[in-house]
């Protein structure tokens, strides 16, 4: 295994207590908050996630280094923000009208803000309409829409026409129980991931062909 | 606690077909007198239900229940149970849920004289209490609108009224993906106890006012989101069994408020119940894949006395619409049951033990459910003096159990769930024995925005 940075470790073992510390060093060293989020912070919710994705760890272990993340975020976002260091990327996420479940919803909100997105999350059963003014009001890269029940998957096809009704630019990606590859396409939506765990993936994939 | 001992003590009664105290129903179908019946559960393919789809709605249900209790009574079947869970919109507009439930009494009335066959309807309006966030659980549209369905229903004919009710499930999820056991039993001891039995308590009287019969509830929320995660390998087994064992004292306060069975079979829960209660169950297994993947798909049968599909789409299938297909599946799992119950005590407790030792050895979530597991935890919960220290006991019970099958190579754990064997233990060692003192301890902890203390009698 590769040693990592400290400050890196410390997310990855979700030493929420410790991360303060070590954000303080690297910034009394010298480096940028820009650069202990890119490239000590965000590293280290990637590997959790890439142990996630190989069956490694469960998500109780992956969120306790998200809790540690965010606690190195409460030191830095201050000097982000004077620095007018954003995340690049922006993600509206909510689980469509008429659906309540939003288990897959939060996984897979928590493992796009570990990748560094900003995440705008709706809740539940959120109208078509809401999406759009949404989409409107953050100009989002992504939306993910989620759906457990069949009754609820001619919802989704709702709200992606309505985003491409209003002609507005973003990538849509899908997901829940019912979900398919086939049904994603057949709505016009732009991707489909099958579990929270390829998420992140799918994301950055269509995140980076927008690019 | 209501019940104070147990009604089966032997883990080889705790058997298919049989039930201390069985349910007749009106056709005369005797549910845990000695047959196993079928239980079908069905749901519409995708589509939208509005106001204007409601022909294609009823179109669906009309070819669900003719084709399904054409075949059953073609195999048949001594009799069936109907089970019609309720779509949201059918419970938000009451009218269309009472539609479908009078479609499907018709359908089994059809059928009742063409050939005779025995049927009943269980109604089971969805809950959506949680429509609202943060849920009004006592007051407000949803609630009077499912409670005008479960009276219309029962008055129409709806024999068996059963719900998988959500009290407490705003912070259970929470506390699942967080490993948190305290969480867990917070939301299904305190918050789901007293919502079950202000629920149950309304439900009772609408069943004493129209004759009919309060079935069960089932911790499917949390319980089976817990199974349902584990399967997914985003939980450990483990905790997700754990959990399983505190769901059983959430899920028995139906019966205190004066539900008598058959349990609903998504209840994976309810052997224990059945043990405490002596009250027929339905249960789910290998024939409910349809719905969702289960590691017990067998050893679920061990028990039952109704045996269910959980829930499948009216979607074609080679065979036929896959209701039909899945009512035959069921009419054989359950012909064989009946026919080991035929043979003799031995020949039932043999089968019993197949279907137990087929799935017992290889997922903690099937062992804390084996009958003798179930004994064992049913016997710590009766003997608890309140529903907290009863999750408490059920908790500890479990870890105990899977711990020591493990070290004793009687069942298989994966090893990085090892450690949380320990990480368990050491979070129940740390609650308090005051039942106030935890509710203080999670009231202060509790995420304000997704519950109100208040439909739940405590003070904010």
């Amino acid at each position: 295994m590769n040693e990592q940075h400290p400050l890196t470790q410390a997310v990855v073992d979700g030493r929420r207590k410790e991360v303060g510390a070590l954000v303080a060093q690297c910034l009394e060293a010298g480096e940028s908050a820009g650069s202990i989020l890119e490239n000590r912070l965000v590293p280290g919710m990637m590997i959790v996630g890439e142990r996630f994705k190989q069956n490694e760890i469960f998500v109780p272990e992956m969120l306790v280094a998200a809790r540690a993340m965010k606690e190195a975020l409460k030191v830095l976002e201050p000097l982000l923000l004077v620095a007018g260091v954003k995340p690049e990327h922006t993600a509206v996420i909510g689980t469509v009208e008429g659906d309540l479940h939003d288990i897959g919803k939060n996984l897979v909100a928590m493992m796009w803000k570990g990748a560094n997105i900003e995440v705008i999350d709706l809740g539940v059963n959120v109208p078509a309409a809401k999406f759009v003014e949404s989409v409107k009001q953050h100009k989002p890269q992504l939306v993910g829409l989620s759906a457990l029940l069949t009754t609820t998957m001619p919802a989704m096809r709702d709200t992606v026409k309505a985003i491409r009704d209003e002609g507005l630019s973003v990538k849509i990606m899908i997901g829940g129980a019912p979900i398919t590859r086939e049904f994603a396409r057949e709505i016009g939506a732009d991707g489909y991931s099958p579990d929270a765990g390829s998420a992140v993936d799918t994301a950055i994939e269509l995140l980076q062909a927008t690019a | 606690m209501h019940y104070k001992s147990l009604a089966i003590e032997d883990p080889s009664e705790l058997i298919f077909g049989i039930s201390p105290k069985p349910v007749l129903t009106r056709s005369g179908m005797v549910i845990g007198g000695g047959t196993v019946y079928p239980e079908l559960n069905f749901t519409l393919p995708p589509m939208k239900i509005d106001a204007g789809t409601m022909p294609e709605v009823r179109h669906n249900y009309e070819q669900i229940i003719a084709g399904a209790m054409r075949r059953a009574a073609e195999l048949d079947a001594p009799g069936v149970v109907i089970e019609f869970e309720t779509l949201p919109p059918m419970t938000e507009h009451p009218a269309w849920g009472l539609e479908i439930a009078k479609i499907l009494l018709e359908g089994m009335q059809q059928e009742a004289c063409r050939s005779g066959l025995k049927s009943v309807l269980r109604m089971t309006p969805n809950d959506n209490r949680e429509f609202e966030r943060p849920p009004l659980m006592r007051r407000g549209r949803y609630w009077e609108a499912m409670l005008e369905l479960f009276e219309s229903s029962a008055a129409a004919g709806a024999e068996l009224l059963s719900i998988e009710s959500v009290g407490g499930k705003e912070l259970h999820d929470e506390a699942l993906v967080n490993g948190d056991l305290a969480g867990s039993l917070f939301s299904l001891c305190i918050l789901g106890e007293r919502d079950m039995r202000f629920l149950w308590t309304n439900l009772q009287a609408i069943a004493d006012k129209h004759g009919v019969k309060c079935a069960g509830d089932t911790a499917c929320g949390f319980g089976n989101t817990a199974m349902v995660l584990a399967e997914q390998k985003m939980i450990p087994r483990v905790f997700a069994a754990v959990v399983r064992a505190i769901t059983a004292v959430r899920s028995l306060v139906a019966y205190e408020c004066g539900a008598v069975g058959p349990g609903k079979d998504c209840g994976y829960e309810n052997p224990i119940l059945k043990a405490i209660t002596g009250y027929p169950m339905a249960m789910e297994g290998k024939t409910s894949a349809c719905a969702h993947l289960s590691p017990m798909g067998n050893l679920a049968a061990a028990c039952c006395d109704t045996w269910s599909n959980e829930s499948v789409q009216n979607i074609k299938l080679l065979g036929g619409m896959a209701p039909t297909c899945y009512m035959e599946q069921l009419v054989y799992d359950c012909r064989l049951m009946n026919i080991a119950r035929s043979h003799g005590k031995e020949s039932a407790q043999q089968l019993q033990r197949w279907l137990v030792e087929s799935d017992a050895a290889l997922d903690p979530q099937a062992f804390i459910l084996t009958p003798e597991s179930s004994v064992a935890l049913a016997r710590v919960i009766v003997n608890s003096d309140s529903h907290y220290h009863a999750g408490v006991a059920a908790a500890r019970k479990a870890v105990e159990l899977l711990r020591e099958a493990h070290s004793q190579g009687k069942l298989h754990i994966e090893p990085k769930e090892v450690a949380w064997f320990d990480s368990m233990q050491d979070d129940l060692d740390e609650l308090p024995e005051s039942e106030s003192e935890f509710i203080g301890r999670q009231l202060a902890l509790a995420d304000r925005s997704r519950f109100l203390p208040q439909e739940y009698e405590l003070k904010g």
